[in-house]
């Protein structure tokens, strides 16, 4: 346990240094048809995205599924070839940096992926694969190899007996958890969740999600959680970033945003959790979405929310909104959110949606 | 599964060599493992055989009254096999012949996997390579076969001759006549299961370790692609036997004297009905190989993966 244990853990969200810092992140993928395989357009899965993520704290990204979150955690750990825009993972700037000058710094930055069953090599045994990332980049005998297996499986909660079997013989928590002691493998500080409990069963995802605060806790780990599950991020982000379509409509601290959201997506997103008490239940207005979420080949003029939006007015339609701090912490990408200081209109953008909405900026 | 138990069953076994399962799950396939017993009794009398009967398999009696008196003889004790249209013995043919067919078929094999694995990782891997290797294939699935050949045998013949020596230079000839023009069906199929296995999340998860693509494809691509491989891999030793055999039928592989199991089965053919065991003869040794070789193939396939082992 040594090394897991000497590193000190600070509280979490407690320091205020930029782990990660995503600068109008763009990841289009090019779409080629024709006889001749001639470049038509592109999909915009991620288009300008930026947030900060501090070091020690969760930063949750939800959004529904296609709207560009898992592409967004793949691109900012360059496992694409990102289109535009800047990444700083602890002080480095990796966005344009070629793959193969990569390598040095993929140790600090690490992934948990969504699928346990489909990100472990079934030909190779759990030793083998918690011991992939060490025989990549350290020199260690065999024997401190395997001592530190087993301590990442002791950090995990697998039972030593388990190194020599197949990821087959496992279930899905417990595959997740040797995909958790393989992104450890390296000592990370960083650590993309991309959808973890999305594929667990409901019993099984609280101990994923318990465990991953555990090793927060004991590592001074930074997470970015990736997920659709509004109950599971309220539960283990600090921060809360909302994506449709490519953009974050919405970055504010956990509570806030849950309490008092400000975007009307996020707002129609958070009505849709299902509510335990039926008496509470019955009472929920439900604020539903009508139609699809336009293709991100060809976002819509204006605000991307604007075809869905039950709140937009004419200038939804013709201007994208800016990404902007509104309140300290809190940012939003709403025309119809109002500074209160400035004394007009106030950010209920749903009950004054028929009265025009004077602008704060023009 | 307890800490304790967790505990002392563990720190005494070290994870072992996974060929070690591959073996136990090998033993325990029993068409395989009487694939490999007849694998290697065959590969034994091909081997051995010719040390313990000493018989020439290419020399017949110089006198012309001992060549007509010897030829045709059915099994003796002098002759376990009979005698041929020449008065050479049978069994001493048979062992050399196999000799050649054997080899040749296994390095054939060999050569054409290297080739279609090569190529077929390297198209379904790098896109940049994609079209123009599988182009290239489909050129070489477009090219006749038989005039390609004589090609091949027109143009090397002589040369490899000269510098090999006769027999090896002809060897040589035909392995790679038979390596080349067969691996095309070998990169296609590792080209289809390449293209799927990339996108899969494990690799994603190897390439966020920082993972070089050489590394990538030798330790995660290569072993899940083993199983279309191993298959195609069997095929290709009947493959290379029979393609043989018809070369030299043809007149362009070994010379006529020089024996090999497919050269037996074809200088057999026209006394079929007089003298039936030597054509049964050798038709049963190539089948028993190619069916022992790929019995031996099934149960390596199921003994690889991890996820049919130990059931």
């Amino acid at each position: 346990m040594s090394d897991i244990a000497t590193t000190e853990a600070p509280a979490r969200g407690a320091t205020q240094r930029k782990l990660v810092e995503v600068r109008g992140l763009k990841m289009h993928f090019p779409i080629y048809a024709g006889v001749l395989r001639s470049r038509v357009g592109e999909v915009k899965a991620v288009d300008g995205v930026s947030f900060d993520i501090y070091e020690g704290e969760t930063l949750g990204l939800v959004g529904e599924s296609g709207c560009g979150k898992s592409t967004c955690g793949r691109a900012i750990l360059r496992l694409y070839d990102v289109t535009d825009g800047s990444i700083v993972v602890d002080g480095a700037e990796i966005a344009k940096v070629p793959q193969a000058n990569l390598r040095d710094l993929r140790p600090t930055m690490q992934m948990v992926f969504q699928d346990p069953q489909a990100s472990l090599n079934p030909r190779m045994t759990v030793a083998a694969l918690i011991g992939e990332p060490l025989d990549e980049h350290t020199r260690l005998s065999k024997k401190e190899k395997l001592a530190r297996i087993y301590e990442l499986m002791d950090a995990v909660g697998l039972a030593r007996s388990f190194a020599n079997r197949y990821p087959h013989a496992f279930s899905g928590g417990q595959r997740q958890r040797i995909g958790i002691a393989r992104a450890l493998a390296l000592n990370p500080k960083f650590i993309i969740c991309d959808e973890p409990i999305a594929a667990l069963d409901v019993s099984i995802q609280a101990q994923v999600v318990n465990l991953l605060e555990d090793l927060q806790d004991r590592l001074g780990l930074t997470y970015l959680f990736i997920s659709h599950d509004l109950s599971m991020v309220r539960h283990i982000a600090d921060r809360v970033a909302v994506m449709y379509l490519g953009k974050v409509v919405e970055l504010a601290p956990r509570e806030e945003l849950y309490s008092d959201p400000f975007h009307p997506y996020t707002r129609a997103l958070l009505s849709a959790v299902p509510e335990p008490d039926p008496w509470i239940e019955d009472k929920v207005e439900r604020v539903i979405l009508q139609g699809d979420v336009p293709s991100p080949a060809n976002p819509p003029k204006g605000c991307n929310f604007c075809t869905r939006c039950p709140v937009a007015v004419e200038r939804c339609h013709v201007e994208d909104p800016e990404f902007r701090e509104v309140q300290p912490g809190r940012f939003v990408a709403c025309h119809l959110y109002v500074d209160p200081k400035s004394g007009t209109v106030e950010e209920t953008a749903a009950s004054e949606a028929n009265e025009h909405p004077t602008r704060r900026r023009s | 599964m307890t800490d304790e138990l967790a505990g002392t069953d563990m720190s005494h076994r070290p994870p072992r060599n996974q060929w070690w399962d591959v073996w136990d799950q090998f033993k325990t396939h029993k068409g395989a493992m009487l694939g490999a017993v007849i694998m290697i009794l065959i590969v034994l009398f091909v081997s051995i055989g010719p040390w313990i009967w000493q018989l020439d398999p290419s020399e017949s009696p110089s006198k012309a009254i001992d060549l007509l008196r010897g030829r045709n003889q059915p099994p003796s004790l002098a002759h376990p096999m009979g005698t041929d249209q020449l008065a050479r013995d049978f069994l001493a043919r048979m062992m050399a012949g196999g000799r050649v067919s054997i080899f040749v078929g296994l390095m054939a094999m060999a050569l054409s996997l290297v080739l279609g694995t090569l190529i077929g990782v390297l198209a379904g891997y790098f896109r940049r390579l994609d079209g123009p290797l599988m182009r290239f294939t489909d050129l070489f699935l477009a090219l006749p076969l038989l005039p390609l050949l004589l090609v091949m045998v027109m143009l090397f013949r002589e040369t490899l001759s000269q510098s090999f020596g006769p027999e090896t230079g002809i060897f040589i000839l035909i392995v790679s006549a038979i390596g080349v023009t067969s691996w095309m069906q070998t990169a296609r199929i590792v080209r289809g299961d390449v293209l799927a296995l990339k996108e899969r999340e494990y690799v994603l998860a190897a390439k966020s370790i920082g993972t070089p693509s050489r590394r990538i494809i030798s330790r995660h691509i290569l072993p899940n692609v083993l199983s279309p491989i191993m298959v195609s891999a069997t095929l290709g030793i009947a493959n290379a036997i029979i393609t043989e055999s018809a070369l030299s039928f043809l007149g362009l592989g070994f010379p006529p004297d020089f024996p090999t199991w497919g050269r037996l089965l074809y200088d057999a053919v026209d006394q079929l009905q007089l003298y039936p065991m030597r054509v049964v003869l050798p038709g049963v040794a190539i089948s028993l190989t190619v069916l022992s070789v790929n019995y031996i193939g099934d149960g390596l396939r199921d003994a690889l993966d991890p996820r049919i082992r130990g059931r």
